[in-house]
């Protein structure tokens, strides 16, 4: 059990309503934030995807980088992330990392351009909680003096995710339920102006909704009050986003891993390719043109046990290939899911593994993810 | 005659004769949430007392399970391959993990009865 006191912890806007839930609170990134709620993490889990679940990230950073134009701010941003930003449409949104010298991740990255021409030469970024105040001093220690970057404490984030999350989102927010997937708008949920994007991170349909923190707990009981909605805590938030692949930062991605070990090569730009001025450009390129020495894979268990991050991956004769760096059981997959990095000989699907389990050899194979089916609304 | 002991490591021991039930306690089990999979010792196995016996899951995290005495694996309770929910379900109950024939049953006397573990998890909280 924890010894750490959390009186030094931070809140987000909606811890009152978490505790009056009866969350289990845990420190996380620095906040005191809800691991899971009376559901407990497998029914959470399993009603986001039957249904839908009521997310508080308000945890993480939120951002809004300011320049003339869009040119101006999405060629800024680019000095430090591999992505094609030129060419976001208006109301478009891409996932993206910042990039340090040697091509290693610095923190993943949600970048949407406004959809409001009045707010052309803004993009608003949202990055991790844990990582957010080393991204701003980077971003403002690295970016041209053309673009500055307001940070956007005074903003709560929810997400409402889940095959039922867009349909309820729509009783109070209709407009949420014309966009289509990575896109975002400016509306209003009832009389609240916040801001909506079709994205998330459990592998369901959804939305991300940006509102100023003193409404945001209104927001959140007016979506609770719905019959089909639970409130999903962070427990459920990683094996959501596990069974669907994705990267979880500090674990799958970190300063030593490179976009294309990573296995997301698709989120570098062609355009940015063939321009190769990004960060660690040389390396990344290098490793798209010869294949990267390792690279992360899906991992199926054999059996019921799952395999945690750390476990050692051993090759059919007992030479270490790699490490698991997010493992769990996937309530949805009904078995052991994991993730982790192998030696590029090993990454192909199908390929079998052998775990370390706590001192013992478990068969293991490289799996596609995501271990679900997606269902995002394109 | 039997008897129900308790661990500090939120482990339960129920006595007959020489045969221990050991299985973790309902307070051990709301705190590690849902048990997706346990792994349990091969029937035969000698251990210490201390040893890792058992290893329980949950969706969130992996806990080993001390034996809490001394003695040989008799049986292991197979149910919970196909039903590990069983440890939420009755913890103290059809949850139980394994069967131990003890080898030195002085070592039951450093072990708490129900309402000293009650006790000792009421000031956890």
């Amino acid at each position: 059990m924890g010894t750490q006191t959390t009186e030094d912890l931070l809140k987000t806007p909606l811890h009152g309503l978490h505790v009056e839930l009866g969350a289990k609170m845990v420190p996380f990134a620095g906040y005191d934030m809800p691991v899971q709620y009376k559901l407990g993490v497998l029914g959470e889990h399993l009603h986001t995807r039957e249904k839908a679940g009521l997310f508080d990230v308000s945890h993480m950073g939120q951002a809004v980088l300011v320049g003339s134009d869009h040119e101006t701010t999405a060629r800024a941003l680019e000095t430090l992330v591999a992505a094609d930003l030129v060419s976001l449409e208006r109301g478009a949104m891409r996932y993206t990392q910042l990039l340090n010298p040697e091509g290693g991740i610095i923190d993943d990255l949600m970048v949407t351009r406004p959809a409001d021409a009045e707010d052309e030469g803004k993009l608003l970024l949202v990055v991790n909680a844990a990582c957010k105040h080393g991204d701003y001093d980077y971003m403002n220690a690295n970016l041209p003096e053309s673009v500055s970057l307001e940070v956007r404490d005074d903003l709560a984030l929810l997400a409402l995710q889940g095959p039922g999350a867009v349909d309820i989102l729509a009783n109070w927010c209709p407009e949420a339920a014309d966009l289509v997937f990575m896109t975002g708008k400016p509306t209003f949920f009832d009389d609240i102006p916040c801001h909506v994007s079709r994205s998330g991170y459990t592998g369901e349909d959804g939305c991300e909704i940006s509102v100023p923190a003193r409404k945001a707990e209104e927001m959140a009981r007016a979506l609770l009050s719905h019959d089909d909605v639970e409130p999903i805590g962070l427990g459920a938030r990683d094996s959501l986003r596990l069974e669907a692949g994705l990267c979880l930062y500090g674990h799958d991605i970190d300063e030593t891993t490179t976009p294309i070990e990573a296995a997301l090569t698709w989120s570098v730009g062609k355009r940015r390719r063939e321009e190769a001025n990004f960060p660690g450009a040389k390396k990344i390129l290098g490793q798209i043109a010869d294949g990267a020495p390792r690279k992360r894979v899906g991992i199926r268990p054999e059996g019921k046990g799952p395999a945690r991050e750390g476990t050692e991956i051993h090759d059919a004769d007992g030479k270490v290939i790699g490490t698991v760096t997010s493992g769990g059981f996937g309530p949805t997959a009904n078995a052991p899911v994991a993730m982790g990095y192998v030696a590029k000989e090993f990454a192909k699907k199908g390929t079998p593994l052998t775990l370390m389990v706590r001192g013992k050899l478990r068969a293991a194979e490289v799996a596609a993810m995501p271990f679900i089916e997606k269902r995002y609304r394109k | 005659m039997s008897t129900v002991k308790f661990t500090e490591d939120h482990e339960w021991v129920l006595i007959e004769g020489d045969i221990a039930t050991i299985g973790i306690s309902n307070y051990a089990q709301e705190q590690l949430g849902d048990v997706v999979f346990v792994e349990l010792p091969e029937v035969g196995r000698e251990v210490a007392k201390g040893d890792e016996a058992a290893v329980v899951e949950s969706v969130k995290a992996a806990s080993e399970v001390y034996a809490p005495i001394s003695g040989e694996i008799v049986e292991t309770n197979d149910a919970l391959d196909e039903t590990p929910a069983k440890v939420n379900e009755d913890a103290e109950g059809a949850g139980w993990f394994v069967k131990m024939k003890l080898s030195d049953a002085s070592e039951l006397e450093e072990l708490m009865d129900e309402a000293a573990y009650n006790t000792f998890t009421a000031g956890l909280d």
